[in-house]
């Protein structure tokens, strides 16, 4: 938890960004993060995200869900109290299916909506700084991390010449606090000064 | 690179050259403007009609089921009618979040999130029917399976009722998921541009600190992908299990192989009636005819006449096995309670067959495909139909039983079981209307992804390349064919 230097580079245009993305990775600057109003496809390779395995958390989650109703319900129906009815069999699998998908499914959704919330930090009452109010209306912000070599003027016209319409240097805390949106509070009030 | 353009002879889902700014403005603007004189109006008629409806629930609870006109034969009635209907209208809106993403449907972007708000509220009413026909409504929690002190006693898990308990649940918690989840950068988005202290604070906790980051959204991409991968089969379970409630059962008219699909084209036919009926007074109210254009309104009529169509044939298909079967019970039943028109309610099933077969055949002509009015008043048609076809099934089935001695009296219900269905209307436009105030009515974020591919603007900008042949296509690439440049990779 602590403050970092952040050379911000707000572009108009989506189109603008990938080449920008690109001349960034060649240079060699550390890309923190990219805010964009949408989802910008082909962003996360160009930046050299790897992929996510929230789909893999989810069928094991199914699974989970799957495993959960046929164990609950065969013990509970053939061996906790198995019910006669008519001479059918107790272990009535068909009869099972139904609920045996519903909670599959359940148990996938919700798993992976918390597995999301989780890794992206999403919760009521998180704050996070945010770099560009209009990352989220219009604009499609580029923020570069520095370091204590970091030349951020040729940063920032670095930046201008790849098609950034705004270019800002700011200090700011990366992580999530628990704070409100309608207070500008500090956070983590003892770590004013900038790490390296 | 993914081949971007798209044909010009689709017109654009987004009218109007749009930036990217208009849209959040055009979108995000209402919310944060006082609500009209006429929401007020609106908002306190849905909150009286659903004061009503708790009146009615409380005569209900206190008195008994007595205080509806259930009977000795008829023992669902107007609630599981109800029931069937609100079910059914909620399953527009996962239908085109879900089923029409993994169609790569444009046009759900305009219309997804209001149905599926819709359906959200539509299985919130839908769920009291149920709960609340158990008459010990105290007792409901039963259906949960926890080792209890009862036995301990389980629910019957062979039952197609507790699978309906399963299935709705699980259905509503799965379309919350999907609806808060795509809402989160919206929130967002109207949190970053809050004025006032309040909205900051407000749409900052219900936005969960959503931030844009890149990667962010690759979870995202990938969580309503899954999401809509599972709802898909989701949606087409609900309904056929409600359709379990009938078909498993021994009643004629009732046990039927035909009825989980039929009931599933019901449920999407009158699901997206319903959103007609919504969303032709949102776009008019909240200025929003760029986004839900006369094209969107004519995709949902073509999925109405496709269909009404399919409910159409499983009515014949019906009357037909009521007479191919030779069984004297179906055949009395399908030809005398139902098509007999002067049977006690023959007047239901030519109700039905009038609204759902009969008057959205018009739909086939474009003409009426695009005029708002038609639409509007077919949308309010197909719903009064969908009820009368769950009150056919019910009801024309139960009157009269095996045995003529106990066939019963003609039912009609009481005051009390009318203020529980209005109770529910109530509930239902409460909801939605808060949504459409508070909310963004409209997918911002995704209209902002497909803007620049099926935008107005972009459209008349690939304009000349319609007239272009296709083996230019092929041979561009500064002059190489595309063999060419794959080989020399």
């Amino acid at each position: 938890m602590a403050k970092k230097k952040f050379v911000v580079g707000c572009f108009d245009d989506e189109d603008l960004l990938f080449p920008a993305v690109k001349k960034v990775r060649t240079v060699g600057y550390k890309i923190h993060d990219i805010y964009t109003p949408f989802p910008v496809h082909g962003l996360d390779h160009a930046m050299g995200l790897r992929e996510t395995s929230l789909h893999t958390a989810g069928f094991i989650y199914g699974i989970t869900g799957t495993t959960t109703a046929l164990s609950c319900i065969s013990w509970i129906l053939t061996k906790d109290w198995p019910l006669n009815i008519g001479g059918k069999p107790h272990f009535a699998l068909p009869a099972w299916i139904p609920i045996t998908f519903e909670l599959t499914v359940l148990f996938a959704a919700v798993g992976m909506v918390l597995t999301f919330c989780y890794l992206c930090q999403l919760a009521p009452f998180v704050k996070k700084h945010r770099f560009h109010l209009r990352a989220t209306d219009d604009l499609f912000v580029m923020v570069i991390e520095c370091t204590d070599k970091t030349n951020t003027d040729d940063l920032k016209s670095f930046l201008s010449n790849a098609g950034a319409v705004e270019t800002e240097l700011q200090i700011a805390e990366a992580d999530w606090w628990v704070g409100s949106y309608d207070k500008d509070e500090v956070p983590f009030e003892n770590t004013n000064e900038i790490a390296a | 690179m993914h081949l971007k353009y798209e044909s010009q002879l689709r017109e654009p889902l987004v009218s109007g050259n749009k930036n990217y700014h208009q849209v959040t403005e055009d979108i995000i603007r209402p919310i944060e403007a006082k609500p009209s004189k006429l929401w007020y109006v609106g908002f306190f008629t849905a909150v009286a009609l659903l004061m009503f409806g708790v009146y009615s629930v409380y005569r209900e609870v206190t008195y008994g089921i007595g205080q509806w006109n259930l009977n000795k034969t008829i023992g669902w009635g107007w609630d599981i009618t109800n029931f069937v209907w609100w079910v059914g209208i909620g399953h527009a809106g996962t239908l085109i979040s879900a089923v029409l993403l993994l169609f790569r449907q444009g046009w759900r972007t305009g219309v997804n999130r209001a149905a599926e708000a819709m359906t959200i509220f539509a299985v919130m009413c839908a769920g009291q029917f149920p709960i609340f026909h158990m008459g010990r409504v105290w007792m409901a929690f039963f259906v949960m399976p926890y080792p209890n002190s009862r036995g301990p006693l389980w629910v019957n898990f062979n039952s197609p009722l507790l699978w309906d308990v399963f299935a709705i649940s699980t259905y509503f918690t799965v379309s919350l998921l999907f609806w808060y989840s795509g809402l989160l950068p919206d929130f967002a988005t109207v949190r970053d541009r809050a004025t006032t202290k309040l909205r900051k604070k407000l749409y900052g906790t219900a936005a969960f600190g959503w931030s844009g980051s890149a990667k962010h959204w690759q979870r995202h991409e990938s969580l309503s992908l899954v999401l809509a991968g599972l709802s898909t089969p989701l949606v087409l379970s609900v309904h056929t299990i409600v359709s379990f409630d009938f078909a498993t059962s021994v009643i004629p008219g009732w046990h039927t192989t035909i009825f989980p699909p039929y009931f599933v084209a019901g449920a999407i036919f009158s699901g997206f009636a319903m959103v007609q009926s919504l969303l032709l007074i949102v776009r008019k109210v909240f200025a929003l005819e760029d986004y839900i254009t006369l094209g969107h309104i004519e995709a949902m009529n073509k999925v109405i006449v496709l269909t009404g169509s399919v409910v159409g044939i499983a009515y014949l298909t019906e009357l037909f096995m009521g007479w191919y079967s030779q069984n004297k019970y179906e055949g009395y039943t399908f030809w005398y309670s139902r098509a007999y028109l002067f049977s006690p309610y023959g007047w239901s099933y030519w109700g039905m067959m009038a609204c759902n077969v009969i008057s959205p055949q018009i739909f086939w002509f474009r003409k009426m495909r695009r005029n708002i009015y038609v639409t509007f008043f077919m949308s309010i048609i197909v719903n009064i139909g969908m009820w009368f076809e769950r009150f056919v099934i019910i009801v024309t089935s139960l009157y009269r039983d095996y045995l003529p001695s106990s066939w019963s009296v003609y039912y009609s219900p009481t005051i009390y079981e009318i203020g529980f269905y209005l109770g529910t209307f109530g509930l239902f436009f409460t909801c939605f209307f808060l949504f459409a105030k508070y909310f963004p009515v409209i997918a911002v974020a995704e209209i902002k992804f497909v803007l620049k591919t099926t935008g107005e603007n972009y459209k008349e900008k690939m304009g000349h390349l319609e007239h272009v042949p296709a083996e230019v296509f092929a041979h561009s690439g500064h002059g190489h064919t595309v063999v060419e440049n794959h080989g020399s990779n």
